[in-house]
């Protein structure tokens, strides 16, 4: 069986070899849409999006990964903890932050499996994304090791674990139901 | 200088995928007929607002595109933009710049056509909206996705049902059926809904707003003005606003939305709605139904069931004409359709029909206070506007 995005890249090449015989024949890009017979011009200029995001302030997140640490950052002032980690406490704007480790135990505290997914998630079978408790009242998400709905429950006990997030080959994070 | 802001022409397209027109087309659908309706001439209008959220379509610039296309080149514009529900903050710009005397008439247009992207592409557009570094980066989100975290946390904590959401698609798409503006103008079985296949589970494909392109239109005017050319205005009596965490991660928890609580109370403040019994003062209500849940905890974020208990409201068909407070008579966004920038701007639409008795007599909600309240939310929960609309004159400019 084809992903999801194999469905949507025929969908396009189908679309791509329609329309260059309309283009010979009629000379313009046009679709006739199958159920409603109305015209429609196949866009001719293809907009490619990826965007270059800075981590230069929380950098040090990213480098903890690769010891198997998620990070967050605490405002020495206040004491806020925050995650996602943020360099600024807008509470006390004098103070610093600094990093702190995250707890790995936690509490699912819902989730949902994910069956029809966005463009740049279609090659991946479906998956499960959850928001957990850790000990220490932050709060996560992130996908959740187990895809039957049967296995997970709103409650359980998950760890937090750093993992490589395959085809793609970089590091991010994890919730693993814990079995008791 | 204060003023009283009413509804003076209104304008709604048909919902649908509407491969028959482009964008300005689209949006001139709505513009002509609140023209027509207000009896006013296009120069008249002092300043446009703009509703789309755009991305999955060809113009980034709409509002210029839909303006020269209706004649309107010349006034001031902008776009607005509050995820799904940009057409109640459209309408919350224009009644504050009416309000405040900058200007006497002002147009709300409410415009989207999502269908000129594919499906994948539509939903990897709704699914980074929210964090998108954080959530959706590596996580993949969907916008079915974040509503079913809040069914499942919802169904988990009060013990409701997926066959409780289903009869909310149940409701809309009946009221929907009686609706020829509406995307699905027809009705479904409680089968149909629990049999269709899951999208993001525990929510399947009925319990899901449609992938819509759609427009509406309001022109909004001073007291003044409204008193020259209609003698059935709808007034705008108040507007609550609140905004929640981008990071659904940082809620405080997955059973309500807190913005749209605390929307609801400052409009209800503002109106003069007791928010201890909000539905003894309220004739109808449009509540933003992106999902089946977020219908049900709708009813309990606006006052209309205590938490926990929205879902025994449909489970025992109050939300229904008749019941306690009929709610979504449009087909609501499940089923009439949701062009997310169109949206608020069609709940102001409705609603003005609903009080001046306006619509189709299946649908109509019995009028007795002249009270009606839009419930519009951008994202999950991450704006919430909650409008009060009134055939009375507001007491207080």
């Amino acid at each position: 069986m084809s992903t999801q995005r194999e469905q949507a890249d025929l969908f396009f090449k189908q679309l791509e070899e329609f329309t260059k015989t309309m283009k010979q024949s009629v000379g313009i890009p046009l679709v006739v849409d199958q159920k409603t017979g109305v015209a429609l011009w196949y866009d001719q200029r293809e907009l490619k999006l990826r965007f270059l995001i800075s981590i230069e302030k929380t950098r040090k997140f990213f480098e903890a990964l690769s010891e198997g640490k998620v990070l967050a950052t605490r405002c020495k002032k206040t004491g806020k903890i925050y995650f996602p980690p943020q360099v600024d406490c807008p509470d006390a704007p004098d103070s610093e932050v600094e990093w702190v480790e995250l707890p790995k135990e936690g509490e699912l505290l819902t989730y949902t499996i994910i069956n029809t997914k966005p463009y740049s998630f279609g090659h991946y079978p479906d998956y499960t994304v959850g928001i957990a408790r850790l000990s220490n009242g932050v709060q996560i998400l992130a996908w959740v090791r187990e895809t039957d709905p049967k296995k997970l429950k709103v409650g359980m006990k998950v760890r937090l674990e750093v993992v490589r997030r395959q085809p793609e080959g970089y590091l991010t994070y994890e919730l693993v139901p814990v079995e008791e | 200088m204060s003023r009283r802001v009413a509804i003076i022409g209104t304008g709604h397209s048909k919902f649908g995928n509407r491969g028959d027109v482009n964008i300005a087309e689209l949006a001139y659908e709505s513009i002509r007929q609140a023209l027509d309706e207000a009896g006013i001439e296009p120069r008249e209008i002092d300043f446009a607002y703009v509703s789309n959220v755009g991305g999955w379509s060809s113009e980034p610039l709409p509002a210029v595109v839909a303006l020269e296309y209706a004649g309107l080149t010349g006034i001031g514009t902008m776009r607005v933009e509050a995820a799904c529900s940009s057409g109640s903050a459209a309408i919350k710009a224009a009644y504050d710049t009416i309000k405040s005397g900058e200007a006497d008439i002002v147009l709300v247009l409410g415009v989207e056509k999502m269908n000129e992207s594919p499906t994948p592409t539509v939903v990897e557009f709704i699914g980074r909206a929210g964090n998108y570094f954080w959530e959706f980066q590596n996580f993949g989100l969907t916008f079915p996705g974040y509503y079913a975290l809040y069914a499942t946390a919802y169904m988990a904590r009060y013990g409701a049902t997926e066959e409780d959401l289903c009869k909310v698609a149940v409701k809309n798409h009946y009221y929907a059926s009686f609706n020829p503006k509406a995307q699905f103008p027809r009705k479904i079985t409680l089968e149909q809904c629990m049999q269709s296949r899951y999208i993001a589970w525990p929510l399947k494909l009925f319990d899901c707003s449609p992938i819509t392109d759609g427009s509406a239109a309001v022109i909004l005017a001073s007291e003044e003005v409204a008193k020259k050319v209609t003698d059935s205005p709808v007034w705008i009596a108040a507007i609550g606003t609140a905004s929640g965490t981008s990071n659904l991660s940082r809620r405080s928890d997955f059973t309500h939305l807190e913005a749209a609580r605390i929307a609801a109370r400052m409009a209800y403040k503002k109106a003069g709605i007791d928010p201890e019994n909000p539905v003894k003062q309220i004739d109808v209500a449009e509540v933003h139904d992106c999902f089946t849940i977020a219908e049900i905890m709708a009813y309990e974020d606006l006052g209309f069931a205590k938490p926990g208990e929205g879902y025994k409201l449909v489970r025992e068909e109050q939300t229904y004409i008749g019941g306690v407070i009929p709610v979504n008579l449009s087909g609501g966004l499940k089923a009439k359709g949701h062009p997310l920038g169109a949206t608020g701007v069609s709940m102001a639409v409705e609603l003005a029909h609903q009080l001046l008795g306006k619509v189709e007599r299946e649908r109509q909600a019995p009028i007795k206070h002249g009270v009606a309240l839009a419930h519009n939310i951008g994202g999950t929960g991450h704006y919430a506007y909650v409008t009060i609309y009134t055939l009375e004159k507001p007491r207080e400019a």
